[in-house]
């Protein structure tokens, strides 16, 4: 049952990535990209990572792909083409694409053996401390807690400082200068006057 | 389950394979700046999958560093998008050639 499962939406993810890449028109490509997110929780949830795929579908299919819409619609790129490029460019596309797919899949294939099954993963409520270097794979959240806040320590801050200076680069970013504004209040000012 | 982790491995490269597809093959920066989080998306579903097979938490924190890192991407990486809007009065690649010889 489960295996169904996997297959369905390993399709389900696969087919609305290729209508996003494939897809004219930018808003549709955002509705397919959507798709995808959703898709990539399921198989988060196939792999017992259900934390991760509520994070998913909030993150991504939620605030990102909304700031994207958002873009798309505020510079209205919706009139020429969006589509796809010159002929060579497409052929050139598509070589590398199908080698770099064959390359994952020969290598995936070629590499170690199987390895051994594991049993469905037990619900921990306090995850042991580091053993072997580190937190025994549990779907509780509360591991997350543990890793982040012992093994992870720097990585979370440095997380922290990271999304500061995104947020302020944003601003500096999308500000106008302040010549930009004098000139533009300048400009009204005549207006008022004539 | 019976899925091994070669079956998870492939669709993830998959994934990514149609992501590059993208980004070479489209002209549209928006759409480009998708296949790119399409990519990351991939790098994501391989990660959770050698977590669950290794059995180890190691890789879904790496997941949810990639999260919070990809957020902040997107919005700096849209406002550059939007900055360039405002000044080029175009968004796609083959008409911003500024740097052509």
């Amino acid at each position: 049952m489960v295996d169904i499962l996997f297959y369905v939406f390993s399709a389900f993810t696969l087919i609305s990535a290729l209508l996003m890449v494939v897809s004219p028109s930018a808003v549709n490509g955002a509705m397919c990209m959507i798709a995808t997110f959703v898709g990539t929780a399921a198989l988060f949830v196939l792999l017992e990572a259900y934390f991760l795929a509520i994070l998913q579908v909030m993150v991504y299919a939620g605030a990102v792909m909304v700031l994207f819409l958002f873009i798309i619609m505020l510079l209205n790129v919706e009139e020429g083409e969006g589509g796809i490029g010159k002929e060579k460019w497409t052929v050139a596309a598509s070589v590398v694409g199908f080698t770099i797919l064959f390359v994952l899949i020969v290598s995936t294939f070629a590499g170690s053996g199987h390895l051994p099954e594991l049993a469905p993963a037990i619900v921990v409520d306090n995850p042991e401390g580091a053993v072997d270097g580190g937190f025994p794979f549990s779907t509780s959240v509360k591991s997350f807690g543990y890793s982040l806040f012992s093994k992870y320590m720097l990585p979370f801050q440095v997380c922290g400082f990271l999304l500061l200076a995104g947020m302020v680069g944003v601003i500096v970013i999308s500000k106008k200068s302040s010549e930009q504004l004098e000139a533009e209040a300048a400009t009204a000012r005549e207006k008022e006057i004539g | 389950m019976t899925i091994g982790l070669n079956t998870f491995l492939i669709v993830s490269g998959m994934l990514f394979a149609i992501g590059i597809l993208g980004v070479i093959l489209r002209k549209n920066t928006l759409v480009i700046y998708m296949s790119l989080e399409l990519m990351l998306n991939a790098c994501n579903l391989a990660l959770v999958a050698f977590s669950r097979y290794n059995g180890t938490m190691d890789g879904n924190l790496f997941v949810f560093f990639i999260i919070t890192v990809a957020a902040a991407e997107v919005a700096v990486g849209l406002a550059i998008v939007v900055a360039l809007f405002r000044r080029r009065q175009t968004v796609m690649v083959d008409q911003l050639n500024a740097l052509r010889g």
